[in-house]
């Protein structure tokens, strides 16, 4: 089975926020990327490229031929994706444990795990 | 014959599914197999009689029935590779016993990356062998909605990638944890007033314990099933609720408790001091004549302690009140936010009545009117009402 993991950041701290960044301690902020930088080497995981900030989006929509924008994600700024990876899995109990090591997970956001159809 | 035929199909199906399921990895292919075998079963048998062993005349009917189908289907790919994979299996059904993979079957179907009410449902027709309309009907909700839920659900194990398997040593408490509640979900509906959903619920609970014998909740949860179940046929009188200082204890079926009791004995064996173990020891106690108030209050506390829930602080109020008296029971219910929940508020009355003040308790009462849903226990609140207006008189 093949997974994308949906990596949403939602309240969780980010260096891309310093205020909030800075409520974690040294040690957790490096834990964050500690655990970034393993979950990105696990067997099976194909990193995901780095997405910027979910207020650099633009949402693209066609109506009766013309093409509009809007600034900002489709769904709201704090349910945007900040981030994604594939996985390469047995099955969705290996996904869900992956997931649950994403440091996202923990600190405010969450994981979405989409099973990934192979025709 | 006919009952023979049930029986079989009340006893097989679920070994029979779950064998299946294991064995081609499609829940729906594995039920129309299941399906087909029991109906060649309904034919045959009559005739030619039942087989020694009708477990494993029904997987392989079913199984060769499927690998036919699959045959026929060839162009899909994906089955075809199933094929592959399970033909050399052929030996474990050809034998006189076939693997018993319910306990694989009732763990994926309680996967947490399902919602409850699709794990009810998948338990109730995989394990049951209820039907969609059967299920529908117990729970209340349109046939279309229970059979889409169904096919949701099915459609998810298998897209999603839920293993078919007992959860490994480090996930099992949890996994665990999720398919106890379902069965009690189950058994509390059927507790309500619907006794076939109870039935159901106390053969997945004995199935269960025969499974996992080591497990005390397994145990605690049967045992609690047993005991509250015992007492179903007095809990009401011409559909009117009869509270259980009320009930008739002679309509209390006392093989039963007894069972309860053995299964509670076997769980405190196996040093269990989990939730449902605690529930079945206060379900124990309350089958004593006297109640000992004192020890069922301590139990609730420890249940509370167990479940953080103010829903078990007020049964413990109950019981504080009957140990203590009705100042000290009403001291915790005081304390209890659960505004919206009509128990409270009924508990209140009680205890208020008790203390003598009527006007007070009057007041708890028509507020849990006011949130109660349920025809009887509305009755039975208006009954207590009534009561109290008349042995107060006329009020305002």
């Amino acid at each position: 089975m093949k997974y994308l993991l949906l990596i949403h950041q939602g309240d969780s701290p980010t260096p891309r926020s310093p205020e909030a960044w800075a409520t974690l301690s040294e040690d957790e902020q490096k834990a964050v990327y500690a655990d970034y930088q393993a979950i990105n080497q696990a067997p099976g995981v194909t990193p995901g490229l780095g997405l910027d900030a979910p207020e650099t989006a633009t949402t693209v929509r066609v109506q009766d031929g013309r093409t509009l924008t809007t600034d900002g994600p489709f769904v709201e700024l704090k349910e945007a994706v900040g981030g994604y990876l594939l996985f390469e899995a047995d099955d969705l109990d290996a996904a869900i444990e992956l997931a649950a090591r994403i440091p996202a997970a923990r600190l405010g956001g969450a994981i979405e795990v989409r099973p990934i159809v192979e025709w | 014959m006919v009952t023979i035929l049930e029986q079989v199909f009340r006893d097989q199906w679920g070994r029979v599914l779950a064998a299946l399921i294991g064995f081609l990895g499609d829940f729906d292919l594995a039920e129309e197999a299941a399906q087909e075998a029991f109906a060649i079963a309904a034919a045959r048998w009559p005739r030619d009689g039942v087989p020694d062993n009708p477990g494993a005349w029904l997987v392989t009917t079913a199984r060769n029935r499927a690998i036919d189908r699959i045959r026929r289907d060839r162009t899909l790919a994906t089955k075809t590779r199933m094929l592959q994979v399970a033909e050399p299996d052929e030996a474990i059904v050809t034998a006189t016993t076939f693997p018993d993979e319910r306990l694989e079957l009732i763990f994926t179907c309680c996967h947490p990356a399902l919602a409850v009410d699709a794990q009810v449902a998948l338990v109730l027709r995989t394990l049951g062998g209820l039907t969609t309309v059967q299920i529908a009907h117990a729970f209340l909700v349109p046939e279309a909605t229970m059979a889409q839920r169904l096919v949701r659900a099915k459609r998810k194990i298998k897209a999603a990638g839920i293993p078919f398997r007992v959860p490994p040593q480090h996930l099992l408490p949890e996994r665990l944890v999720t398919v106890l509640a379902v069965v009690y979900l189950i058994f509390n509906e059927g507790y309500g007033g619907r006794g076939e959903l109870a039935a159901e619920a106390l053969l997945l609970g004995r199935a269960l314990a025969e499974l996992m014998p080591s497990e005390p909740e397994v145990h605690g949860l049967l045992a609690m099933m047993l005991l509250l179940d015992a007492r179903r046929e007095a809990r009401f009188r011409d559909d009117e609720i009869v509270l259980l200082a009320d009930q008739d204890r002679s309509l209390w079926d006392e093989a039963q408790i007894a069972d309860g009791r053995a299964v509670l004995d076997r769980a405190l064996a196996l040093h269990g001091h989990g939730p449902y173990v605690v529930q079945a020891a206060i379900a124990s106690l309350h089958a004593d004549e006297p109640r000992d108030w004192p020890q069922i209050a301590a139990l609730y506390g420890e249940l509370a302690r167990l479940t953080e829930s103010p829903v078990v602080e007020l049964s413990r109020a109950v019981a504080v009140a009957e140990a203590l008296g009705p100042e000290q029971g009403l001291d915790i219910v005081d304390r209890l936010a659960l505004e919206d929940y009509h128990y409270l508020h009924s508990t209140r009355g009680e205890l208020l009545r008790r203390l003598g003040r009527p006007i007070e308790a009057r007041d708890a009462y028509r507020r849990a009117l006011a949130l109660v849903h349920d025809d009887a226990e509305r009755r039975l609140l208006e009954r207590r009402l009534a009561e109290l207006e008349t042995s107060t008189g006329p009020t305002r």
